[in-house]
């Protein structure tokens, strides 16, 4: 009831708020209301979404929220962080908890469909693979017959492990957890012979094993993992910001806007450029945004190229290679629609 | 104003003032909120799903599962079962945790209850010690504990600690020779059973002789005879039929013999250890309850402090013991769901968390959750209200 009339209350709100744009976005008059976005993250995954010492949030996924938040209030700041295990985290998007989910989530086509969500985009391209102790002396997945195998229940990674080791005819044993920390501590504790996860999160948690150095990741990635960010079903304008607060730091890598050319930007002669900034064309009003929405994402977070050096690249301790997960004009998979 | 009612006319005012109707009302009235209170939680759950158009109903009990679980009392592979299966795997996973943590938290409880009354200085202090640091420490650090506990000083399976009798102990688990029986194996079992019964149908027959004409019969030595005896001479008439399949090393992980997780063993000691602290707390408060006078009775008739416990003390206490102590049944049980915490795999755990995730339905995973915890308690609670009122002080 009180939902409901809540609900009522927002979009007579939203209704008379709205200044001439063509259509409104509940959650986006919620957000604004509110004055702060609430964003799924996960609990802790170094490169994606990690809170430091003094409770800042950084990461690729996190970066994400901190786009939509720029968007949205010109400042990367007002997001508030609701760290998710994975086995809660659709429950708390469905019932209204968080306005986006950004956790190395897989897209998937019954959470697409049946779990009543829409996929934003993909933040980052990756696939699952295993981490083993050298000293077992195994270099491939397939001699893992009769394993113990650590893994996180209700993600992906538990499907495709059984589908893998069913389609090769091997015999092992999954221990499941419910939060990555706790899966990662029985790998450690020698509980499994191997822990699997997707491939950067592998990369990340064997930083945080006492002695990295004695763990290795095998070759096999099993399975296609694109991640991205999480919208709720029922709230079309909503997913249009989120999925281009992501194109937008993806276009803009590949218009060769960073962080500190942004402003020059603003002056630029090139149409492309021109309508990325807003000086050109009204592209933000149809979301319920200002036109310079992508101008401010680029402004605070910078764009793509320089969240992945920045989290999980060359700049960061996981020093992951761009891979697939470079532009398509270098080779890679991240693609954009072009915004005109 | 003792005029009986019948005396007063009916009229508006009385009906207004009458207690029956003024009873009905009220009841009425509170039925009617708590309908509406159900009926509109209900219609804006099936609002709001409708309205993300999030699948509904119960259909997904018979679409696979796809998901491994390690400990099963019954078959369940990811190749072809359902998340329907999945469910009875996870609710037997609770109850065989919950029920022999209860045979366990009870034997413990007692013992520790009564310890804390001995005389004994050493023995009383250790017992309130016990049961202060158990009671005070949150269950999930205690579950945390065992966990570490049971698994971090364990050798991995290539250096198993080997036990008598063929058992192995290492990270994965204790590993016990898996039993085969062979023709004629299950006479044993009969022979077993037989002997089980025979011995209640003994000891109450005895029991009656005993109140009738004051003869004591040696229950004990006719006990062993039929429940252990019996069998071993059906074992070897038989001709030996139980072989037993020993663990062994095969890669870096043992095959064969039965596996007892750490998980199962950290979640059973954490929810015996636990529960039996307070189990003691209520053993000690029933046996204070009882008069001191009726120890002093025992003694004057000549009985030792032994048979005085058992046979005029905890009858007695019991009357006091057995309410708090199905409270404390029912709390373990519904505490075992925080094995999600340590990834045994319970009803919470399997169902409750993987089915849920990979469902999304979580309305109806939630409510039949619910509904299976409610029946559980609610099972506990009426076996342990008859057994109350056997108990119970029977007035003539």
């Amino acid at each position: 009831m009180i939902r409901v009339i809540g609900a009522a209350l927002i979009a007579v709100s939203a209704a008379m708020c709205a200044s001439g744009a063509l259509a409104q976005s509940p959650t986006l008059a919620q957000v604004k209301n509110r004055g702060i976005l609430h964003c799924g993250s996960g609990t802790g995954l170094a490169g994606f979404g990690i809170p430091d010492q003094q409770g800042n949030w950084s990461g690729m996924d996190v970066d994400v929220c901190r786009a939509v938040a720029s968007a949205i209030f010109n400042d990367p700041n007002k997001v508030k962080f609701i760290p998710l295990s994975a086995k809660d985290r659709f429950t708390s998007l469905q019932s209204g908890e968080v306005d986006l989910l950004s956790r190395t989530t897989t897209w998937t086509i019954s959470r697409d469909t049946a779990l009543g969500l829409n996929f934003a985009g993909v933040n980052y391209y990756d696939g699952q693979g295993f981490m083993v102790r050298k000293k077992l002396g195994v270099d491939s997945v397939l001699k893992l017959a009769g394993a113990s195998i650590c893994t996180q229940q209700g993600t992906t990674t538990e499907l495709n492990l059984a589908d893998y080791f069913r389609s090769n005819k091997i015999k092992y044993e999954v221990v499941a957890f419910a939060s990555n920390q706790e899966t990662v501590k029985a790998y450690e504790a020698g509980r499994c012979d191997a822990f699997t996860t997707d491939a950067s999160g592998l990369y990340a948690e064997r930083l945080t094993l006492s002695n990295p150095d004695d763990h290795m990741v095998l070759p096999e990635i099993i399975s296609k993992e694109p991640l991205g960010p999480v919208v709720r079903h029922g709230d079309d304008v909503w997913l249009d910001i989120v999925k281009w607060s992501l194109f937008a730091m993806v276009n803009a890598e590949e218009l060769g806007i960073t962080k500190a050319n942004a402003d020059e930007m603003l002056k630029s002669d090139n149409p492309e450029i021109k309508r990325f900034v807003g000086t050109e064309g009204k592209f933000g009003e149809p979301m319920g945004l200002t036109n310079d929405w992508a101008y401010r994402i680029v402004k605070h977070v910078g764009n793509y190229g320089e969240s992945f050096e920045r989290n999980v690249g060359s700049g960061s301790l996981l020093k992951i290679a761009r891979g697939q997960n470079a532009l398509w004009s270098k080779g890679g998979l991240q693609y954009a629609p072009p915004i005109r | 104003m003792s005029t009986p009612s019948a005396d007063v006319k009916p009229g508006k005012a009385s009906l207004l003032y009458d207690p029956t109707i003024r009873g009905y009302f009220y009841q009425i009235l509170l039925l009617a909120v708590v309908g509406f209170v159900i009926w509109s939680a209900a219609s804006n759950a099936i609002e709001n799903l409708r309205a993300q158009k999030i699948a509904s109903g119960f259909g997904f009990w018979h679409n696979a599962a796809g998901f491994d679980v390690n400990q099963k009392l019954i078959p369940f592979s990811a190749s072809g079962s359902t998340y329907g299966q999945a469910f009875w795997v996870g609710l037997l996973n609770t109850l065989l945790v919950a029920s022999i943590g209860i045979v366990l938290a009870t034997f413990l409880g007692f013992f520790v209850g009564v310890a804390r009354l001995s005389s004994n200085w050493i023995v009383s202090k250790i017992a309130m010690i016990y049961v202060e640091v158990i009671r005070n420490v949150p269950l999930l650090l205690q579950l945390f504990f065992w966990y570490n506990a049971v698994l971090k000083p364990l050798p991995n399976p290539r250096q198993s600690i080997e036990l008598p009798a063929g058992f192995l102990l290492n990270n994965r688990g204790l590993y016990v020779p898996d039993p085969q029986f062979g023709p004629g194996g299950n006479l044993i079992i009969w022979a077993l059973l037989i002997g089980l019964v025979a011995t209640f149908v003994f000891r109450s027959w005895a029991r009656k002789q005993q109140a009738a004409t004051g003869k004591q019969y040696p229950i004990g030595l006719v006990a062993f005879g039929l429940i252990i005896v019996l069998p071993l001479l059906v074992y070897f008439a038989t001709g030996r039929p139980i072989t037993f399949v020993y663990p062994e090393l095969a890669g870096f992980n043992l095959r064969g013999g039965i596996q007892i997780f750490p998980e199962f063993v950290a979640l059973l000691v954490g929810l015996t250890t636990y529960t039996a602290g307070f189990i003691a707390e209520v053993v000690r408060a029933g046996i204070l309850a009882v008069s001191k006078g009726q120890t002093e009775a025992a003694n004057a008739l000549g009985l030792r402090a032994g048979p005085t416990l058992k046979l005029v003390v905890i009858p007695q206490a019991m009357r006091v013991i057995i309410p708090p102590l199905t409270s404390n049944y029912l709390n373990l049980t519904k505490n075992s769901s925080l094995a999600v915490a340590i990834g045994y795999p319970d009803l919470v755990q399997v169902f409750t968390g993987t089915v849920l995730n990979q469902t999304g339905q979580a309305v109806e995973v939630v409510a039949i959750t619910m509904a299976v915890y409610l029946t559980i308690s609610l099972v506990t609670s009426f076996f342990m209200n008859i057994y109350n009122k056997r108990m119970a002080l029977v007035e003539r």
